[in-house]
């Protein structure tokens, strides 16, 4: 029995296709670190709230500390309040700094420097600082560019806070409700949105490049010379990729799992099942796009030409409703969009079989009419 | 058809566009002979060769091997056949040993035939090594071991040795000799080597401009020279190339 395994020839083309995959380190990187890589960056960048630094000249060494001839200062006497740090840097600049804590929205530091006008003009072209802080007539001044969005909002904090007299008001006082709850994060977006890619770009590289590179090498022709079925040779490809697609999938989903809490809301055979029909879909069109052609340079561009859009366009990283109205029912209709908002159903939404059945349909037609033209025009020589 | 033919190409013609790659050819292959196919690059050896292993389909013409025709028995000829093209690249990530398994799967051949394909190949010592890491003698050792994995009736080969150093050429010849010894397989081989074609096969058709210009066993070829003047005169051995020379005016390997 085991034996007449072992002397079959689609258990020999599936293993000679995995041992393929399997020694080639890039391909493991590309496959399954980088899209983790990719979601562990973007889901830090998106998800977790990071400090805001600010710095702010100050005209006159005496806002920031009093000597003995000094009338009253606004600014001096809030830092002083608050117990701002003082910091002296080795060529003598002085600085405060007021470090406003808030768990719900981030922290924000203040970096009060003390500078004459010109050095701050100097610095505010450079664009290392947004703002200039001075005190006329018992008022404070802002010197700012209206245009600059960073620098509208660090005049808005600090006339907050220079209204407020004695300690700052923190956030957590206030009626702010983060929306941190599990679907409704960038991260619980994203997730979804990859592994669908993910199964894109696999499936495009992985099928139609080793055919056209096997056609280009005329290995596919010294094949068919063979009693070799046909039938075999492109199962045990679309099976190798697909069991690889499985596992990078699994492993994308197990790493946000850990790192980020993402669970799946809905029912997990409906999101197999949509998987299985968007591995099809994908694997139909790579069967047809490598159905002809024997040049890898044209190859290369055949799989652009039908990646690229849908990676721009599908709202893989971002919503599609930001692009013109009038796209959007085209966009929604691509292999990739209906797999990647199908997956976010399923995963965010709570979706089940009644909702995943549009998507599931479509694209396993999508998979079948694709396939059947490609093997229509299919060149084994 | 004569049944001990193996191989019969009846005025065969094949285009590619504009050009004439083949032109009206006969060829008849007798069971056990080894055939050379002699000619310079664009001669149409490779068309012809690519025919009669079922690659190609000529435009006009039959070609019938062991007495039948592609149409309808492509399985059977399959499975009676070995061949090695010009310049086949296998699986670089896979072994000697794993690239001889996988072609035998497709004839549902275990492992004992592999084992002895390895040793007349000479490659026991490569078995684990990859096709990648091969040097260019091996991988034709290796392609041609394919072509053997099925202890093929008829082995046709494309340029076998075409850019090998002397040393993997005659590696090759040295297995070729010992196959034509042990097997009664019929050969036809492509070549534009004129050693070649003298030192393996007794039998051999010059071809150019997609017509064969003379056929016959090289005592036969070389004894129609000995009319025709040859430069300097009668100081060497007569080749295949002064023949050649004195069909086209062209060198074989121009």
């Amino acid at each position: 029995m085991i034996e007449r395994i072992t002397n079959n020839q689609l258990y020999h083309l599936v293993m000679a296709n995995i041992r393929e995959l399997m020694r080639e380190p890039g391909v493991l990187f590309w496959g399954i670190v980088f899209p983790i890589l990719m979601s562990l960056g973007l889901g830090i960048a998106f998800t977790k709230k990071k400090d805001i630094i600010t710095t702010v000249a100050v005209i006159g060494r005496n806002h920031l500390v009093k000597s003995p001839d000094d009338s009253a200062s606004i600014i001096r006497n809030f830092l002083q309040i608050n117990k701002a740090g003082t910091q002296i840097s080795k060529n003598g600049g002085y600085s405060k700094t007021l470090t406003i804590r808030n768990d719900k929205m981030g922290n924000t530091m203040f970096i009060f420097q003390a500078m004459d006008w010109k050095h701050a003009m100097v610095l505010l072209k450079r664009g290392n600082l947004n703002l200039i802080l001075d005190e006329k007539n018992g008022a404070v001044q802002y010197h700012f560019d209206p245009n600059n969005p960073d620098a509208q909002l660090a005049y808005l904090k600090l006339t907050k806070l220079f209204s407020t007299t004695g300690r700052i008001a923190t956030a957590s006082d206030t009626e702010i409700a983060p929306l941190t709850v599990s679907g409704t994060r960038y991260i619980d977006f994203l997730v979804p949105g990859l592994i669908a890619m993910g199964v894109m770009m696999s499936s495009m590289w992985g099928i139609s490049y080793a055919i056209i590179e096997r056609r280009s090498k005329k290995l596919l022709r010294r094949m068919v010379a063979t009693p070799m079925k046909h039938s075999n040779f492109l199962i045990a490809l679309i099976t190798v990729r697909v069991l690889m697609n499985f596992v990078e999938a699994g492993l994308l989903f197990l790493f946000a799992f850990l790192a980020f809490d993402i669970t799946i809301q809905g029912n997990v055979p409906a999101l197999l099942t949509l998987f299985i029909a968007g591995n099809f879909a994908f694997a139909g069109i790579s069967i047809f796009i490598s159905s002809n052609t024997a040049k890898t340079e044209i190859g290369n561009g055949l799989i652009n030409a039908f990646s690229m859009p849908m990676m721009v366009l599908s709202g893989i990283f971002f919503s599609y409703h930001n692009f013109p109205v009038w796209s959007i029912p085209v966009i929604q209709q691509f292999p990739l969009t209906l797999m990647a908002d199908g997956m976010r159903s399923i995963f965010i939404e709570g979706a089940g079989f009644s909702e995943a059945s549009v998507p599931i349909i479509v694209l396993s037609s999508i998979g079948l009419v694709f396939f059947v033209a490609g093997m229509k025009i299919f060149r084994w020589h | 058809m004569d049944d001990k033919l193996v191989i019969e190409v009846k005025n065969v013609f094949k285009s590619f566009k504009a050009v004439q790659a083949v032109r009206g050819i006969d060829l008849r292959i007798p069971a056990g002979q080894f055939a050379a196919i002699l000619g310079p690059n664009g001669a149409g050896k490779t068309t012809l060769v690519e025919m009669i292993e079922g690659i190609q389909e000529p435009d006009r013409g039959e070609i019938f091997i062991m007495g039948k025709t592609w149409k309808g028995d492509e399985t059977y000829l399959r499975n009676i056949i070995g061949l090695s093209l010009q310049e086949t690249h296998f699986i670089d990530k896979l072994s000697v040993w794993e690239t001889l398994r996988l072609f035998a799967s497709f004839f549902g051949i275990g492992k004992e035939r592999c084992e002895e394909v390895l040793y007349i190949i000479a490659l026991e010592e490569k078995r684990k090594a990859w096709v990648g890491n091969l040097s260019g003698g091996q991988r034709q050792r290796l392609a041609l071991g394919i072509s053997l994995l099925n202890k093929p009736k008829i082995l046709l080969l494309d340029e076998p040795t075409t850019g090998l150093d002397p040393n993997a050429r005659r590696e090759i010849w040295t297995i070729l000799r010992k196959l034509k010894e042990q097997l009664h397989t019929s050969l036809i081989l492509t070549t534009h080597y004129m050693e070649e074609a003298e030192q393996l096969c007794d039998y051999i058709v010059i071809m150019d401009h997609g017509k064969i210009l003379k056929e016959g066993t090289l005592t036969m070829l070389l004894g129609d020279m000995n009319d025709v003047p040859v430069q300097p005169v009668r100081t060497r051995k007569i080749t295949l190339d002064d023949l050649f020379i004195s069909l086209t005016g062209r060198h074989l390997d121009d």
